[in-house]
C-alpha cells in the first residue's frame, strides 16, 4: 500500500464518520465568520431553534464593508452598516468572539487568522468565503463554504463532505532576482487554467515554495481557488512554527511541545501517490501580469497582449476576444505600454508585512506619477498596520503620494466606497479580474507589490528593477 | 428547501466560458442580510445599462436589450444552459439565491466550480453536468426552436428534448440526488450522529488538545 498524502493525513485525523451514502462527515476546528456571508446562517439558527455547537472554535470580523479612510470612525453607507451591526448583534447573542470595527485587530478575516494564532497546522478551517484556503500555507486543511454550510458547522461544528483527490505542484530550482510569490501562483494559474485544480486538493511543494516566507506561501495558497481548488497547502516547517510562536491564540508551553511534534508528521509521505502531479522550473518564472477578465489571462511583464486569432479552441477564443473588448486592449500591444489609472496594494493576497515592504522598497525615494488618479496602499490587519508604521513605511508610501488607509477588502472587490469607475484601469495585488469585480466596469490587472508599486511610480506597466 | 423532482422549462443559453459569482449576483447586493430578493440583480452588470444599487427600483432601469436574460422568448426560461466552469469565484451563495429567486430550477453545463456546485444542492436547484457534446447541441437545439424545452427527470436521471423526444441521460451523487429529491435538511441528519460527533470530539482532546482553546 502506498503512503499517504498530506491531505490524506488531515482527511483522516477529522474525520467522524464514513456514512454509507458515501458522504464523510468531518470534524472542523476552527470556523472563521465575516459580516456577508453570515447573517442568513445566524439567522437559519435563530429560525430553527438551534445552538452553537462549539462558540470557541469560532472567530468574526468585519472586513469586505467597512470604510478604509483614516477619519471615518463610522460607516456612512446605511446598508453596510446593518450588515456590519448585524455581525456585532448576532455575535453577542450566541457568544461568538469578534474583532469589532474598534478593535487594533481587525483585518480582513485571512489575515487576522495567522497573525493571532488562530490558524495552527493540522487544523480544518473553514469559512464562508473562497480564500479561506489562505491558511493551508501552515500545514491545515482550510477552504470556503457557503452559507448553508456555515450555518451546518455552527449547529454540529462539522460538514457533510466528499474527499478530493491529490494533485502537487512542484515548483523546483531558484526564483530570479525580483520574482515572487504573486508571480509563482500566477504561472501556475496561468498553466493550469482556471478550472485546473477543480475536484482537488492541492499540495504545494518543491525548493521555491520552500524558500518562500509564511506571507509568500498564504499568497500562494490564498489564489488556489482561483486555480479551481478548494484547498491549498503547504507542509510546516521550522518556518511555520517560527512564524505562530508566541502569537496570541497559539499554545504555549508544554501544550506547544507537544503540538510542534505532531505537526512533523505533518507531510506526505515518499511514497505517497498522487492523482496528478506538475511541476515547474522556478527559474523559468517571470513577473506576471493578467491581461483579460480571468486570472488564467496571464503573460509575463515583457510579453505582449495576445491575439485571439492565435487560438484554436472556438470557446476560448469568444472569450479572448470578449475579454479584450472589455479590457480596452488591442492584441500584440506591449504590457509595458498599457497605461493606468490607479494602483491598489492590499487584499487578503498581498497586504501583510512583507507585501508592503516589497513595495515600500520600490517606491522609497519616488514619486507617484501624476498620470495615475489614485493609489491606495491598504494593510491587511490593524496589527499591520501598526508595524508598518513602526518601520516607517507609512512615510514612505505617503512621500510618495500613495494615501495611506486602514485595514479591510477594500478595493479587492469594492463593496466599501473604494471602487473602479468604468473604464479606469487598475494595477492591483488582489486576486481576480473578473468583469465588475473592482468596480462595474472597471479593468483590473493583477500584479505582485513589487509590479504595482512600480506600476504607479512609472504610470505603466515596468520591471519592478529597471526603474 | 424546496425539493426537486420532475421539472420542465424553457432553457435560456447563456453561451460564454467561466461565469463567475460576481457576474451572477455583483458585490453591493451581498450587503442584503435576506437570503431572498436577489432575482431581479441576477447577472445585474450584463442586464442593465446602468449602475445596480442595492435599494434601487430595478423596474425603471434601461434594460440591455442584447443579453439575453432580456430577449422575449427566453422570458419564462427555469433552465440555464451554460458553457464550462460556471459559478468560479467567490462562495457566495447569493449567487445560487439569485438564480432560484429569478426562477432557474436547473443547471446545465460541461463542469461547474466545486463550491458553487454545493451550494446549488443546498438550495433546491439541480446542477447537471454533461460532456460538452451534448451541451453542444442543446445549444443547437435552443438557437433552432424558439421556446426549446426540456423535461429534467431526477429520479430517473434523464433529460427528455420535448421538441424531438429524444433523451440524454446524466450522472448524479446518490447522497446529493436523495437530498433533493427529499428536501432533506442536512443539519438535522448531521445532529442526528450528535453521539458520533461527541466521540471524536473526547478523543481529539486528549490528543490534540491545543486544538480545543
Ligand atoms: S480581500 Fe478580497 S478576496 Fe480577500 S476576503 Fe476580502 S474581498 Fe475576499
Amino acid at each position: 500500500m502506498s503512503g499517504k498524502t498530506l491531505y490524506d493525513k488531515l482527511w483522516d485525523q477529522h474525520l467522524v464518520h464514513d456514512d454509507p451514502n458515501g458522504t464523510s462527515l468531518i470534524y472542523i476546528d476552527r470556523h472563521l465568520v465575516h459580516e456577508v456571508t453570515s447573517p442568513q446562517a445566524f439567522e437559519g439558527l435563530h429560525l430553527a431553534g438551534r445552538q452553537f455547537w462549539r462558540t470557541e472554535s469560532t472567530v468574526a470580523v468585519p472586513d469586505h464593508n467597512v470604510p478604509t479612510t483614516v477619519d471615518s470612525a463610522t460607516v456612512d453607507d446605511p446598508v453596510s452598516r446593518l450588515q456590519i451591526q448585524t455581525l456585532d448583534q448576532n455575535c453577542n447573542h450566541f457568544g461568538v468572539t469578534q474583532f469589532g470595527m474598534s478593535d487594533p485587530r481587525q483585518g480582513i478575516v485571512h489575515v487576522i487568522g495567522p497573525e493571532q494564532g488562530i490558524t495552527l497546522p493540522g487544523m480544518t478551517i473553514v469559512c464562508g468565503d473562497s480564500h479561506t484556503s489562505t491558511h493551508g500555507a501552515f500545514g491545515a486543511l482550510a477552504f470556503g463554504i457557503g452559507t448553508s454550510e456555515v450555518e451546518h458547522v455552527m449547529a454540529t461544528q462539522c460538514l457533510i463532505s466528499r474527499k478530493s483527490r491529490n494533485m502537487r505542484i512542484r515548483i523546483e530550482g531558484e526564483l530570479s532576482q525580483g520574482v515572487t510569490a504573486k508571480d509563482v501562483v500566477l504561472v501556475i494559474i496561468g498553466k493550469i487554467g482556471t478550472a485546473g485544480g477543480t475536484g482537488y486538493a492541492i499540495e504545494f511543494a518543491g525548493s521555491v515554495i520552500e524558500s518562500l516566507s509564511m506571507e509568500g506561501r498564504m499568497t500562494v495558497c490564498n489564489m488556489t481557488i482561483e486555480a479551481g481548488a478548494r484547498a491549498g497547502m503547504i507542509r510546516p516547517d521550522q518556518k511555520t512554527i517560527g512564524y505562530i510562536e508566541g502569537r496570541p491564540y497559539a499554545p504555549k508551553g508544554e501544550m506547544w511541545e507537544r503540538a510542534v511534534a505532531g505537526w512533523a508528521e505533518l507531510v506526505s509521505d515518499d511514497d505517497a501517490a498522487f492523482d496528478e502531479e506538475i511541476v515547474i522550473n522556478g527559474a523559468e518564472i517571470r513577473p506576471q501580469i493578467t491581461w483579460g477578465t480571468s486570472p488564467e489571462m496571464v503573460v509575463d511583464l515583457d510579453e505582449a497582449v495576445p491575439d485571439p486569432s492565435q487560438e484554436t479552441d472556438p470557446i476560448k477564443q469568444e472569450g479572448m476576444q470578449r475579454a479584450l473588448e472589455y479590457m480596452g486592449l488591442e492584441p500584440g500591444t506591449p504590457m509595458t505600454s498599457v497605461p493606468l489609472d490607479l494602483v491598489f496594494i492590499g487584499s487578503c493576497t498581498n497586504s501583510r508585512i512583507e507585501d508592503l515592504r516589497e513595495a515600500a522598497l520600490v517606491a522609497k525615494g519616488r514619486k507617484v506619477s501624476p498620470d495615475i488618479k489614485q493609489a491606495l496602499v491598504v494593510p491587511g490587519s490593524g496589527l499591520v498596520k501598526r508595524q508598518a508604521e513602526e518601520e516607517g513605511l507609512h512615510r514612505v508610501f505617503i512621500d510618495a503620494g500613495f494615501e495611506w488607509r486602514n485595514p479591510g477588502c477594500s478595493m479587492c472587490l469594492a463593496m466599501n466606497a473604494d471602487r473602479l469607475k468604468p473604464k479606469e484601469r487598475c494595477a492591483s495585488t488582489s486576486n481576480r479580474n473578473f468583469e465588475g469585480r473592482q468596480g462595474q466596469g472597471g479593468r483590473t490587472h493583477l500584479v505582485s507589490p513589487a509590479m504595482a508599486a512600480a506600476a504607479a511610480i512609472a504610470g505603466h506597466f515596468t520591471d519592478p528593477a529597471g526603474l | 428547501m424546496e425539493k426537486f423532482n420532475l421539472h420542465e422549462g424553457i432553457v435560456l443559453p447563456l453561451d460564454r466560458a467561466n461565469v463567475d459569482t460576481d457576474a451572477i449576483i455583483p458585490k453591493q447586493f451581498l450587503k442584503s442580510i435576506k437570503r431572498t430578493g436577489f432575482g431581479p440583480n441576477l447577472f445585474d452588470e450584463w442586464r442593465y445599462l446602468d449602475q445596480g444599487e442595492p435599494d434601487r427600483d430595478n423596474s425603471s432601469r434601461p434594460l440591455n436589450p442584447d443579453f439575453v436574460l432580456n430577449q422575449s422568448r427566453y422570458e419564462d426560461a427555469s433552465i440555464l444552459l451554460a458553457r464550462d466552469n460556471f459559478g468560479c469565484g467567490s462562495s457566495r451563495e447569493h449567487a445560487p439565491w439569485a438564480l432560484l429567486d429569478y426562477g432557474f430550477r436547473c443547471i446545465i453545463a460541461p463542469s461547474f466550480a466545486d463550491i458553487f456546485f454545493n451550494n446549488c444542492f443546498k438550495n433546491g436547484i439541480l446542477p447537471i453536468v454533461l460532456d460538452a457534446e451534448a451541451v453542444d447541441s442543446l445549444f443547437a437545439g435552443v438557437d433552432r426552436t424558439p421556446g426549446f424545452s426540456l423535461r429534467v427527470d431526477l429520479p430517473k436521471q434523464m433529460i427528455t428534448v420535448l421538441e424531438n423526444m429524444s433523451v440524454i441521460a446524466f450522472d448524479i451523487d446518490g447522497f446529493q440526488k436523495d437530498a433533493l429529491i427529499q428536501g432533506l435538511d442536512d443539519i438535522g441528519m448531521t445532529l442526528a450522529k450528535a453521539d458520533l460527533i461527541r466521540n471524536y470530539e473526547e478523543a481529539r482532546r486528549k490528543e490534540t488538545p491545543w486544538l480545543f482553546s
